[in-house]
């Protein structure tokens, strides 16, 4: 058939070049999942709303169902599974610190959403935080123990950066 | 060591889950898996008259297609497993791909399946097939008139039960000096689960066995049923669920797409997956409530309520889904007269069929119908006899002393203090001042209101004599098996089956008490019917209530062992020793000790064992309940309706639950959160509607307004601790306690801000527009 054509892309994803040949349509989420092999991203809906399939894309927070591998072509990509470096990253901390996970199916794009906007906005509001998710459907917190587990995250962030100003300046 | 029941341990399943490492059906990948894709009807009702599917196989990449005449003879029908008895229920055979009729848009018609889910897909929308259209009919009392389009050629009138409960009131409404009717509409609701469902198929030739990994919430009742229709013997079925992404209640049932996967695969001799898109979990997996119910309350002019009378039309959808029928009949009908000491009540539900997706339990199941239409009706009461409703609330509450309490339908209330919880909400909320602030801001223009919700629910399903007697056909006790090693390191195996609830904390919580562990020593495993040997599932605030008492059981074997092993190593009776905190020692020598962690290394190498004692260590234990637990408490909800745009403002949301004794109160704290928005949710936002013609108009994100962060205050929680007597860790079930209380408290209180307005009503969703029109047709704010 016409459309089994593929087409060489290659992704930086969490640091690994991964290089493979795809449809043209394959989704960037379902190049993820069944081409690289990382299922912590997920599919929550069809229709760009839920969010739960957020990965960061060269840093930006993006639904990977509504890009195309292709156009994501040469592009970094940072799933979940990236996140963790030498410790728990500190919005991976948070959430599990402050309840912000419960059957975990949305925490993916939960907690890059999260990170995004820590990046984005060191210090957001609560209504802020609130605003940020607007992106995302979770059905089982009620939201309010994600909102607990930014700021968390957002503390942790500030005290990782105070103890490594203090290492700096103790050399 | 400090008491680890009760502490808020940080999750241990948090651990794979935050790190994307998750096991959820979809995530499986199996060397030579290919992939489904079902052929749906869009319409709601027609006669098939022909499926052409020679298009589809020619599609480079398809390996089948199989339609609804092919697996006609090889499987089963999709059972109902609750037939509530004395209510001649009608069976609606239900074809796992339909061959003669469809009855309800989505209704699957053929599955095709290929190398690749994209190639599925693309072929899918090849199969040609011919429908004969049919008039359809979606709304239940509707479905009841005469001449009303049939969902079953031989089920007259559409109505698949009627069912009644406690005895005639009559006489009371006749003599009563006050009689307030209403009719509420308890709209259709979507459950939502962010994880949609999916099933994963392997058929071993060489042993006849298939496993199917499959999103459900009873790994075990689902292999009971797709035996039967796969005629694949029990033992030669295994079911596996690892991480499931939420449920409330959408993924009891047991599916079409999960039995035609399974036939697919073992007919192939390949692994089948199958997932479903999210338009299809609109469209196909079981909605929620959808009643029409006539309420009558019966009371004196100065406050005491005397009767309620509900006549309800349930709308169960073109099939009786798995639970179905016991949704609006035993879990609805039984507990209308809430946490009130109403004297008289009875209750009537017609089971309707309509050509609309099958309705079965979606949080709550029956109890927030129940707690909706008996608080609401407090409230209109109220507004009847001119009493404030906090006032009549108090009059009318079951008294303290009263429990155990037998409601008018024989249920019995195992224990509350009612009076205790609104206390608790009134020291959170200044009422007195809220009515003075309500006054004023209504003079500027301004109105707000307030709204109560004293619930009570019953939950813990369940004593299986009772479930036998309700027409359940299972039981609903639950198993445990605490496996201690040589080490002392545990593993416990629960019938339960968590999704999101959080057990393999909270039941490591337990048995780390019970056996005086680090929590980190135990490891839950759930989910599987092979390393499992029976077990009911997870549903109906059943797990910690029931799964949780089998656990404590099976601790209790253990401990009881170990006590002999540790006895015969110090060389003294057993009842001359004392356990504690995992320490076995001499009672009045305290140094003669042995550790939990050396008997269980002596049950193992079984050098040196009491005379008689079978080597290793071990408990399993059988709990079946004997009665349900019945949460309560007091719910208050404030709110600001602004006139110009019918927009309402959630101010304070204030949360008082008595779910006995609690656990782990982090985890408390999220199911109430969860079931919290879930409640609001359908009392602001969400409603699923159907054209005449049987098409779902909300089936998308787009189109069904699920809650965002954004719609919401801080919830204020606290609890009273009432344990339930019966149970043997004093707990009671909290996953849906929100979601039932929360509903009414919001409509109370949009009510109460509206009343200026003459408005005393209005339908769920309560949207800006609705409420809008509704101001406006009462001449507006000018």
């Amino acid at each position: 058939m016409e459309d089994s054509r593929v087409v060489p892309v290659t992704l930086t994803v969490n640091g690994k070049a991964i290089a493979r040949e795809v449809e043209p349509r394959t989704l960037l989420v379902h190049f993820l999942r069944d081409d690289a092999g990382l299922t912590g991203t997920h599919v929550g809906c069809d229709t760009s709303q839920c969010g739960v399939c957020t990965v960061l894309l060269n840093g930006e927070a993006v639904k990977s169902c509504t890009v195309l591998a292709v156009q994501a072509d040469g592009a970094d990509v940072l799933t979940i599974e990236g996140m963790e470096e030498e410790i728990l990253h500190p919005v991976q901390q948070g959430f599990w610190e402050k309840h912000g996970l419960q059957c975990g199916f949305c925490t993916p794009g939960a907690m890059l959403t999260a990170s995004y906007l820590l990046s984005t906005h060191p210090h957001p509001s609560e209504q802020e935080i609130r605003e940020s998710l607007d992106g995302l459907l979770c059905r089982c917190t009620g939201y309010e123990t994600i909102v607990r587990s930014v700021q968390r995250a957002q503390e942790i962030m500030d005290e990782r950066r105070e103890s490594a100003d203090r290492e700096t300046r103790a050399i | 060591m400090a008491d680890v029941i009760g502490s808020a341990l940080k999750r241990h399943e948090d651990i794979r889950l935050i790190r994307g490492k998750g096991q959820y059906t979809d995530d499986m990948k199996i060397p030579g898996m290919v992939y489904a894709s079902m052929v749906r009807s869009p319409y709601a009702h027609a006669r098939i008259v022909a499926v052409d599917t020679a298009e589809a196989r020619r599609v480079p990449g398809v390996q089948a297609v199989f339609t609804g005449r092919d697996l006609k003879d090889e499987v089963g029908m999709v059972p109902t497993a609750w037939i509530p008895p004395d209510s001649d229920m009608k069976m609606t055979p239900h074809p796992a791909l339909a061959y003669d009729f469809v009855r309800y848009a989505g209704d699957a018609v053929a599955v095709v399946i290929a190398d690749t889910p994209y190639i599925a897909q693309d072929a899918a929308d090849l199969v040609r097939v011919e429908y004969d259209a049919m008039p359809a009919v979606t709304n239940p009392r509707d479905a009841a008139k005469e001449g009303a389009p049939l969902v079953h050629e031989d089920i007259a009138g559409n109505v698949a039960f009627h069912w009644k409960a406690g005895v005639s009131v009559d006489e009371v409404f006749n003599k009563a000096e006050v009689v307030v009717r209403h009719e509420f509409r308890q709209q259709r609701l979507v459950p939502s689960a962010m994880e949609p469902r999916a099933a994963v198929a392997q058929w071993n030739a060489a042993t006849d066995e298939l496993t199917v990994w499959v999103t459900t919430q009873n790994p075990h009742i689902h292999r009971l049923l797709m035996s039967g229709m796969l005629g694949i013997p029990e033992h030669k079925l295994r079911v596996v669920a690892i991480d499931v992404g939420g449920a409330f209640g959408s993924k009891i049932a047991c599916y079409p797409d999960e039995v035609v996967v399974s036939w697919a695969a073992r007919k192939l001799n390949r692994p089948v997956k199958w997932t479903e898109t999210r338009s299809e979990n609109f469209t196909v997996t079981t909605h929620g409530r959808d009643h029409v119910e006539e309420v009558e309350v019966a009371g004196t002019k100065d406050g005491h309520i005397q009767a309620i009378r509900v006549k309800a039309y349930a709308n169960l959808g073109a099939y009786l889904s798995t639970a179905a029928p016991g949704v609006p009949t035993i879990l609805f009908g039984l507990i209308v007269n809430g946490a009130y000491a109403i004297p008289h009540a009875s209750a009537e539900v017609f089971g309707m069929l309509t050509h609309t997706t099958p309705v079965d339990a979606y949080r709550g199941a029956g109890r927030p119908e129940a707690t909706f239409l008996v608080e609401r009706m407090v409230d209109l009461y109220s507004e009847a006899v001119g009493m404030d409703p906090l006032a009549v609330r108090k009059i009318n509450l079951i008294p303290a002393d009263a429990f155990p309490y037998t409601n008018p339908f024989t249920l019995q209330y195992d224990s509350g203090n009612y009076q205790g919880a609104l206390a608790k909400a009134l020291e959170m909320v200044d009422y007195q001042q809220f009515r003075k602030e309500q006054d004023n801001l209504r003079k500027q223009g301004k109105y707000v209101g307030i709204g109560f919700s004293t619930y009570v629910e019953m939950c813990g399903l369940g004593p299986s004599e009772v479930a036998g007697a309700v027409g359940f056909q299972g039981g609903l006790w639950e198993s445990a098996t605490v496996r201690v090693h040589p080490t002392g390191k545990v593993t416990v195996f629960t019938g339960a089956s968590p999704h999101g609830q959080g057990e393999e904390t909270t039941f490591a919580q337990i048995v780390a008490q019970e056996l005086g562990l680090p929590p980190e020593d135990i490891e839950v495993v759930h989910g599987d019917t092979a390393k499992i040997a029976m077990g009911w599932g997870t549903y109906g605030s059943r797990t910690t209530v029931v799964g949780g008492a089998a656990i404590h059981m099976a601790d209790q074997k253990v401990i009881e062992k170990a006590r002999k092993i540790a006895a015969h190593k110090l060389e003294v009776g057993e009842d001359d020793v004392a356990f504690e905190q995992g320490l076995f020692s001499v009672k009045g020598l305290p140094a003669r000790t042995v550790t939990f962690q050396e008997a269980a290394l002596d049950a193992y190498l079984a050098w040196s064992l009491p005379k008689g004692m079978e080597p290793a260590l071990e408990g399993t234990a059988f709990y079946n309940p004997e009665n349900f637990t019945y949460p309560f408490g007091t719910h208050i909800a404030m709110v600001s309706v602004d006139p110009e745009t019918g927009d309402i403002e959630l101010m304070r949301y204030v949360a008082v639950d008595d779910v006995g004794i609690v656990i782990n109160p982090m985890l408390v704290e999220g199911q109430i959160h969860g079931g919290l928005v879930q409640g609001i949710g359908q009392a602001l936002y969400e409603g699923a509607e159907y054209d005449d013609q049987g098409q779902l108009l909300t089936g998308s994100f787009l189109d069904y307004a699920m809650p965002k962060a954004r719609f919401f205050p801080k919830f204020e929680t606290a609890h009273t601790v009432t344990p339930s007597p019966h149970n043997p860790l004093g707990v009671k079930g909290v996953g849906e306690t929100g979601a039932i209380a929360s509903t009414p408290a919001i409509v109370n209180a949009v009510m109460d801000a509206l009343a200026p307005f003459g408005i005393h009503d209005l339908p769920m969703p309560l949207t800006p527009r609705k409420v809008w029109q509704a101001i406006a047709a009462k001449g507006g704010t000018h």
